[in-house]
């Protein structure tokens, strides 16, 4: 019987700073908002659209009459933001608001600048606070404010800046960046989990699926054909044969490892499945199918709870595999 | 005329994190095994498989492609996937099984939310030019929401407590509830506002969940369950995007399905509702009488796992029909910000 | 209850580029839209509902884009549906779209995918390595290269195989206005000497990535009736999956796929493929995907999928056309990709295909895959009745 052990988890962390080009209409608002100007876009129906739409809500067509409306207007319902989150327009507690600037006839969903939610209310008037250099962006409204002056606040922390936007040969904003950066806890299956510790320990922990009795490395939390999780513990030499493999030389954004480096299918003595490594020691282009391999591991200090231990594979001299072996394989 | 019925219903338990992956395997394996056991089915009984997640949830892309090794996907299945909640794979089983093509179809959803920061990840469903930059989180839209009913005098606070302590007190007697509590409104009213207008019951929690509801065409169910709940409506409709464009306090996507599926009648709904004045938003727009019971499971409020708490709802419902407490029974599902986007089904025994 | 008829009534499709800076997503996507429904001849209210296809939402940075753009598909009020099955999505979201008219739900659906790769960057949206990974991983080329190399091995193909194909389809997409690559100069040796990025794979044997989008109106019996010069009426559709790794896969000749392709042409009553179908826009992203999709749909067998590739058999002119419109390795938004090759199917049996038309198509094929070549979706559309 395996000892249940806490599954392994980590950060996970992906960002892009994302860009975004307009079209018409946006490009039209935010080239506005760089110089402090806040338009939208008549609709079907006469209503004005703020922020703008590109294609009207009723009858999908496309929008292209601009109203230039005031930057200040009525807040139409709000709600308190306690704890705000990473990039919100205030990073303090403050109230989100749905504000219908002065000849619009839709609301924006923006920030007011108050700091307490007795401080809200609907039907207050409020008008856009400007960046202090505007550069075509929705955050060029920082935020709002009270315009009355007795319920007016000092300058509220506010996010940092998302990179400037593009202009076109013209001079008007073609295109936005947005940032978008997320953090995840990333968690392995239990059994992936056992064969990470073992690689920790320097060992090539499989596990055989009970219905077809096929041998995983990495073990799975379901064998894939037979959707129960892997069980009997197997322990792997690390020793193998290449089944397949590419030349990487090609450089790509996020890129670990220096290309050009040979990316291999590896099967290791015992496995029934490959999985994917560097082969090195030998010029990528005596690398072969069938070539038999074997593990370079780092030194044990470096050993972690993962396959990144194994520095490589390294050929080990001794005659290929035949094809026929491990054909069943690619 | 084909139609087509629901013949069994399970659920992962509903936590507010799994120690299992993104990919849901941990959460699938026992949740499908169970509904095996349930119908008497097994996988190759299956004609058609369909499965409803998000990528954001998990921070990468293709997880709906490492779930279905839950499966045993081999031999090579007839399978879909949508980047909704699978209500909406059910939605796409059902015209599948209407199409004469299959006889049955498995539908699944999971989601751990429990991964990331879900008030960040939610707000890239918004528009991604003049709304999303700002980062509106789902609970703030959904106070301005409430507010507005609030301050228009379509609801009160005392209307939303109701909501919830009957949602809290209706979980405390499902096993599969994340929270569950006995509680009255009153009780509930004391407690503080954590994001003005809204407490804490109001809002939906977090949850890592999964579940799976199986199909078959009305003559094969027949074969499978003694009283299999056969889909007498299946409608969905979508609202414009646009948050300060449409009235809020109003769902006429949820109004125009509901009549399409025909509700009247119904004994009991499963409405789909993450915020408890969403639940009376919904109530409303489907036109349900005052003695229809509402999420005798507790509903969103007791557990919302997202990419599957839509289809927990038809689950729910049809699972009434199928154990013989209802004859005719509505479920609903919502996705997308403040119910954009809505889902009914009307299920009858025979 | 055997199943409603139902038929392509018009397609649609953006000019792709890789970057269309000049437009919004709302606006690449109405672009094929617009084009789509004044094929089709059908106007908003026509429509009864929209199916949105597209690959990960990682690459464009929004969770679920169609509620978004709900008003620009002009969905509002209307049923929308989200499909997304990896590489093979535009494939899958016709044939969603499909089920929706045969099944009797709906008499008229628009359907659209579009991806606008220029908003992030796909390789870097593919390779993001996990925690506990090992990152060896670059991109579709890399993770399909050896596959490929292994095909070499096993069919005992020649290695000039991919240039071959490269060439026929970047000419073949010089007749094509919409194509993102238009090279009517490329030659055999100047794709040989293309620097090899993913040996066995080289620079001009690989697609390019695309901005673009493609929608076609779906329409039952009447509507289809109502075509002028005749609709694409669908015969059969397929899907099938299999797990991206397993014990003994083949991952050359996937079980998937051949279990597709024989359902496709089980149901559209098809016994000899190579002799019955007049062509086919197959999933080609990386050139020598050609032969190995023509054995694994059966065109050939196992192993000379290549001797079809290298008699010219598969030219624009020969007697299986593969890709006229230049197909994938001109044109690659990867979400729409698939339905852009449901669509040159459509259009070559509605005789719409302009300069890259195939004399006297009366039935074609049109193929997607995606994932770890473990996702696919297929039709079999024809100019008569099935």
């Amino acid at each position: 019987m395996i000892a249940e052990e806490t599954p392994l988890s980590a950060p996970l962390d992906i960002g892009f700073d994302y860009t975004r080009s307009l079209g018409g209409v946006f490009s039209h608002f935010m080239t506005e908002l760089a110089n402090r100007r806040i338009t939208g876009v008549r609709g079907s129906d006469g209503t004005v659209h703020v922020p703008p739409v590109e294609y009207d809500p009723n009858t999908a067509e496309a929008l292209s009459e601009f109203v230039e409306v005031a930057d200040v207007g009525t807040v139409r319902a709000w709600s308190w933001c306690a704890q705000p989150v990473e990039r919100q327009p205030i990073q303090r507690p403050f109230a989100w608001a749905l504000i219908t600037l002065d000849g619009a006839d839709t609301a924006m969903l923006h920030a007011v600048n108050v700091t307490s939610p007795e401080a809200m209310r609907t039907g207050m008037r409020v008008r856009a606070r400007w960046a202090d250099e505007p550069i075509g962006h929705i955050t060029d409204i920082a935020y709002f404010d009270p315009v009355d002056d007795a319920e007016r606040v000092g300058d509220a922390p506010t996010p940092a800046r998302p990179p400037a936007a593009r202009e076109d040969a013209g001079g008007a904003v073609d295109t936005v960046i947005t940032p978008i950066h997320l953090s995840y806890t990333h968690s392995v299956s239990p059994e992936e989990s056992r064969y990470l510790r073992a690689l920790a320990e320097g060992r090539m922990l499989a596990q055989r699926c009970p219905a077809c009795e096929k041998v995983y490395i990495p073990p799975r939390g379901a064998c894939p054909t037979c959707g129960v999780p892997t069980t009997t513990e197997v322990e792997l030499p690390d020793t193998g044969i290449v089944t397949t493999f590419c030349i990487v030389n090609v450089p790509f954004l996020g890129q670990r490892i220096t290309p050009p480096y040979v990316a291999a299918y590896i099967l290791l003595d015992g496995a029934d499945i490959p999985f994917l490594h560097l082969v090195l020691g030998c010029e990528a282009d005596e690398v072969r199918m069938g070539m038999r391999v074997r593990a370079v591991w780092k030194p044990r200090e470096e050993w972690e709870t993962s396959l990144q231990n194994v520095d490589h594979f390294e050929p080990t001299g001794e005659p290929d595999a035949p094809y026929d072996s491990y054909a069943h394989h690619l | 005329m084909t139609s087509v019925a629901v013949v069994g219903f399970t659920q992962a338990p509903n936590v507010r994190e799994t120690q299992g992956t993104t990919n849901g395997v941990e959460m699938l394996v026992p949740t499908l095994a169970e509904a095996f056991q349930q119908t008497g089915l097994s996988p190759s009984d299956i004609g058609f498989w369909c499965s409803g997640s998000s990528d954001y949830l998990a921070g990468r892309a293709f997880t709906f492609i490492s779930a279905i090794d839950a499966i045993g996907a081999f031999p090579p299945i007839n399978e879909s996937h949508v980047e909704m909640d699978a209500a909406w794979a059910l939605y796409e089983a059902w015209v599948k099984i209407l199409t004469g093509e299959v006889d049955t179809a498995l539908v699944y959803g999971f989601g751990k939310s429990s991964a990331g920061t879900l008030r960040r990840v939610l707000s890239l469903q918004l528009d991604p030019y003049v709304v999303a930059p700002l980062w509106p989180d789902s609970i703030s839209i959904a106070g301005i929401q409430a507010r507005m009913g609030m301050e228009s005098g379509r609801w009160s606070e005392q209307a939303m407590a109701e909501v919830a302590a009957r949602s809290l007190t209706d979980a405390a007697a499902n096993p599969s509830a994340q929270r569950r509590e006995a509680v009255t409104a009153a009780e509930l009213l004391d407690r503080p506002v954590v994001a003005d207008p809204l407490r804490a019951h109001d809002i939906a929690p977090i949850t890592d969940g999964a579940s799976v509801v199986i199909l078959a065409r009305t003559e094969r169910a027949r074969e499978i369950v003694e009283r299999p709940a056969v889909i007498t409506g299946f409608e969905h409709r979508v609202d414009s995007p646009s948050l300060g464009g449409r009235d809020l306090t109003r769902s006429e996507s949820t109004r125009a399905a509901g009549r399409a599926a025909g509700g009247d009648g119904v004994e009991l709904a499963e409405l789909h509702a993450p915020f408890s004045h969403q639940e009376l938003i919904l109530a409303g727009e489907l036109g349900l009488a005052d003695g229809v019971r509402i999420n005798p499971s507790g509903g969103a409020l007791a557990a919302n796992a997202l990419f599957s708490g839509g289809l927990t709802r038809i689950g729910e419902a049809a699972m009434r029909i199928i154990d013989g407490t209802a004859g005719k029974v509505l479920a609903h599902a919502t996705s997308g910000p403040a119910l954009q986007q809505n889902l009914v089904a009307v299920m009858e025994g025979e | 209850m055997s199943k409603q008829r139902a038929a392509v009534l018009g397609t649609g499709q953006t000019h792709h580029k890789a970057k269309r800076t000049d437009v919004s997503m709302p606006g690449l996507i109405r672009e094929a839209v617009d084009r789509a429904m004044a094929d089709a001849q059908v106007d908003w209210p026509d429509i009864d509902a929209v199916v949105l296809g597209k690959a990960p939402d990682l690459f464009e940075g929004v969770m679920m884009p169609e509620l978004f753009l709900a008003d620009a598909l002009g969905a509002s009020g209307k049923p929308l549906l989200r499909v997304h099955t990896a590489g093979s999505v535009g494939g899958s979201t016709s044939l969603v779209a499909a089920s929706l008219v045969t099944s009797g739900v709906h008499r008229r659906v628009l359907t659209v995918a579009f991806e606008k790769q220029s908003e992030s960057n796909a390789m870097w949206a593919l390779s993001i390595a996990p925690p506990f990974s090992m990152p060896v991983g670059a991109g579709a080329g890399g993770y399909f290269a050896p596959h490929v190399r292994a095909y070499i091995r096993r069919a005992e193909a020649p290695e000039h195989i991919g240039a071959l194909v490269a060439v026929k389809d970047r000419r073949n997409g010089a007749l094509n206005p919409y194509a993102h690559l238009r090279q009517p100069e490329i030659t055999f040796e100047s794709v040989q000497a293309s620097q090899v990025l993913w040996d066995p794979i080289r620079y001009d044997e690989t697609c390019p990535s695309s901005d673009g989008a493609c929608a076609m109106v779906l329409g039952d019996e009447a509507a289809g009736d109502a075509v002028p010069g005749g609709a694409a009426w669908i015969h059969a559709t397929a899907m099938r999956t299999e797990p991206t790794t397993f014990a003994g896969r083949d991952q050359v000749n996937p079980q998937s796929g051949k279990d597709a392709a024989a359902a496709l042409w089980r149901d559209g009553g098809i016994t000899d493929p190579f002799a019955e179908i007049d062509v086919a826009e197959l999933y080609v992203p990386f050139s020598w995907f050609e032969p190995m999709w023509l054995e694994n749909m059966g065109f050939a067998e196992e192993g000379t999928g290549w001797k079809l590739t290298e008699s010219g058999t598969t030219e624009l002119g020969g007697r299986l056309p593969i890709n006229p419109s230049g197909g994938v390795m001109c044109t690659n938004p990867i979400g729409a990709s698939g339905m852009l090759r449901c669509a040159e199917a459509a259009k070559q049996v509605m005789g719409r295909a302009g300069d890259y038309q195939v004399d006297g198509a009366r039935k074609a094929v049109g193929h997607a895959y995606g994932g770890g070549s473990q996702y696919f979706a297929m039709w079999l559309v024809g100019a008569d009745k099935p």
